[in-house]
């Protein structure tokens, strides 16, 4: 499976970064990058539930890929989000079905923000992701 | 929320203070010192706290010892259990300076202690009768009754804080009022960390002739209590905050106040008598512990009450005080830092201006402080104040002046990467 080339450079970044506050700086770094939403696009229904912090993503599809775009009013869980847009943007939807994000995370050294135990976390944005696109799926085979 | 606000401390210039608070007690507390050993320091007693060793030789001592089922067998094993099970109750009853250990009622949390008193005083309750809880309340002294108050078309009434972050006596004595029926309050805020007025308050209740609950979950563990002198009909706690097991709540009642509640959950050995249609119940205690209850855990606690009574208490709330006047010095230098309410005693809940709760949590775990963000489960008060989360500090009896260092070098430098 390929590795889009954003996700390369995160992957080789994070990869050398040798302690907890070159982590955190590079993660503030990649949620600066990442594109802002507009007051129309904050609003509840895109909200994902069960995050202490406010996140919202929104999903769109692009012919057979998908696009995602995301953002919290937190510069941590930013920079997490951007990492996982990176991973998963502009993959065919056949490829994002079989993606293993934890192991993404793993491999960049961030397991632990997928930890059952943080209700402010990135767990609740994977499982709105999967909502999102398995709406779509069963919205397919209606048609 | 009309009345409390957060409120920016005065910054105060920095004055070097040796940090050499010691705590002699830590040494009995196996958990804080591998917690300390893995690099993580423990800030957070007041979500649960570690337990002695006595507390864990009890529980080992309990299994290995032989487990048996209480108050059912004739064996030896059985009575073994059942005496060491009663005896706790024994021990909660003197703890708490209950006139009989027949007052104690085991549940299985203190949020269930909560719901018991919710379904069992339900059928006395008419559509238009008004529970009172204040403003700060854990959501275990929120959600029984306002469920209760759906379920039965009562009137949920919510006294509101001063600046403080203390219950409004003057806008209490107005909402307290003839159709109250019940007054659930807490007696030391898992946030604010400040003592509430309960005498006026449950005196305001009482004139009214309505029942008073006070939840002493974190009361308890920083106070010696007596729930005669404090003349509530109940009062509630739950074992694991006082450096007991989890899995069990306690919940005392004047014995006329538990005369009136009805039998909530029904199986096991809280009967008397039951055909196939029909059934009559053992009275309190036993009438509400249906099932198994939790016996090595109500066991340990017994030990735990043992090691607490054995120490000082003098000296524990001497330590106790001044670790949480050092915190408070602490915080109190730090730029931008706005703590919510007046915080006396256990605790101290705290934002920064500009830095995101989550964020500074976030950069506190990478260090190994273990602090709780978030709303700690007071949402509608945490709203109240406009705020999506605090960060809170939390103090146990085996913490020491290592661990605020340590924290607030922690503290320090997360500010420097977030500011």
């Amino acid at each position: 499976m390929s590795l889009p080339a954003t996700a390369q450079t995160a992957l080789k970044a994070f990869s050398a970064c040798p302690g907890w506050e070159q982590r955190a700086r590079l993660l503030m770094q990649w949620g600066d990058l990442l594109v802002p939403l507009s007051d129309a696009e904050r609003i509840e229904a895109n909200r994902v539930q069960g995050c202490e912090s406010q996140v919202w993503l929104l999903a769109e599809q692009d012919g057979a890929h998908w696009q995602f775009r995301a953002s919290s009013d937190a510069r941590l869980l930013r920079g997490l989000l951007a990492l996982l847009l990176a991973r998963v943007n502009d993959l065919p939807a056949s490829e994002l079905a079989q993606l293993d994000l934890p192991d993404w995370f793993t491999q960049l050294g961030l397991a632990r923000h997928l930890s059952p135990s943080r209700s402010n976390g990135l767990q609740a944005v994977l499982t709105r992701m999967q909502h999102l696109l398995d709406a779509n799926d069963q919205g397919a085979a209606r048609h | 929320m009309p009345g409390l606000s957060i409120y920016t401390q005065q910054t105060v210039p920095a004055v070097p203070k040796p940090m050499s608070l010691i705590s002699p007690w830590r040494a009995d507390f196996p958990g804080i010192q591998a917690l300390a050993a893995e690099g993580q320091t423990y800030l957070d007693s007041a979500a649960t706290a570690q337990k002695p060793q006595a507390m864990l030789d009890a529980l080992l001592g309990y299994y290995a010892g032989g487990a048996a089922n209480v108050h059912r067998a004739q064996h030896l094993p059985g009575e073994r259990a059942t005496r060491a099970f009663e005896a706790t109750r024994e021990k909660v009853a003197r703890w708490l300076n209950a006139p009989s250990a027949q007052q104690i009622i085991f549940t299985r949390s203190a949020t269930e202690a909560f719901n018991l008193l919710a379904y069992g005083l339900e059928q006395r309750l008419q559509p238009g009768d008004e529970i009172v809880i204040s403003a700060l309340e854990h959501h275990a002294n929120l959600l029984p009754w306002q469920q209760l108050a759906l379920r039965r078309q009562l009137k949920l009434v919510v006294l509101p804080l001063d600046q403080h972050g203390l219950i409004d006596l003057a806008q209490a004595a107005q909402l307290i009022g003839p159709r109250t029926r019940l007054l659930a309050v807490s007696q030391l805020s898992n946030v604010l960390g400040c003592w509430q007025p309960l005498q006026p308050l449950l005196a305001l209740a009482q004139a009214q002739g309505a029942l008073t609950l006070v939840d002493g979950t974190q009361g308890v563990v920083h106070s010696r209590q007596d729930v005669q002198a404090l003349g509530c009909d109940f009062y509630i706690c739950s074992s694991h905050k006082l450096y007991g097991p989890d899995g069990v709540g306690l919940l005392y009642g004047r014995t006329n106040a538990i005369e009136q509640l009805a039998h909530w959950q029904f199986g096991g050995e809280m009967l008397l008598h039951t055909d196939y249609s029909n059934a009559s119940f053992r009275p309190a205690p036993l009438g509400f512990e249906a099932g198994t209850p939790p016996i090595a855990s109500v066991i340990a606690l017994g030990a735990s009450l043992d090691y607490l009574n054995s120490l000082n208490a003098s000296a524990v709330s001497a330590h106790e005080a001044a670790l949480h006047a050092e915190l408070i010095a602490g915080l109190q230098l730090r730029q931008g830092l706005r703590l919510l309410g007046t915080p006396t005693v256990a605790l101290a809940s705290f934002v920064i201006d500009a830095v995101h709760n989550a964020d500074l949590a976030h950069l506190l775990t990478e260090q190994g402080i273990a602090v709780r963000a978030g709303h700690h489960c007071a949402m509608p008060l945490l709203q109240g104040l406009g705020l999506n989360g605090a960060i809170r500090v939390s103090l146990g009896l085996y913490n020491d002046g290592g661990d605020l260092k340590r924290f607030f070098s922690a503290l320090d430098q997360a500010l420097e990467l977030l500011q």
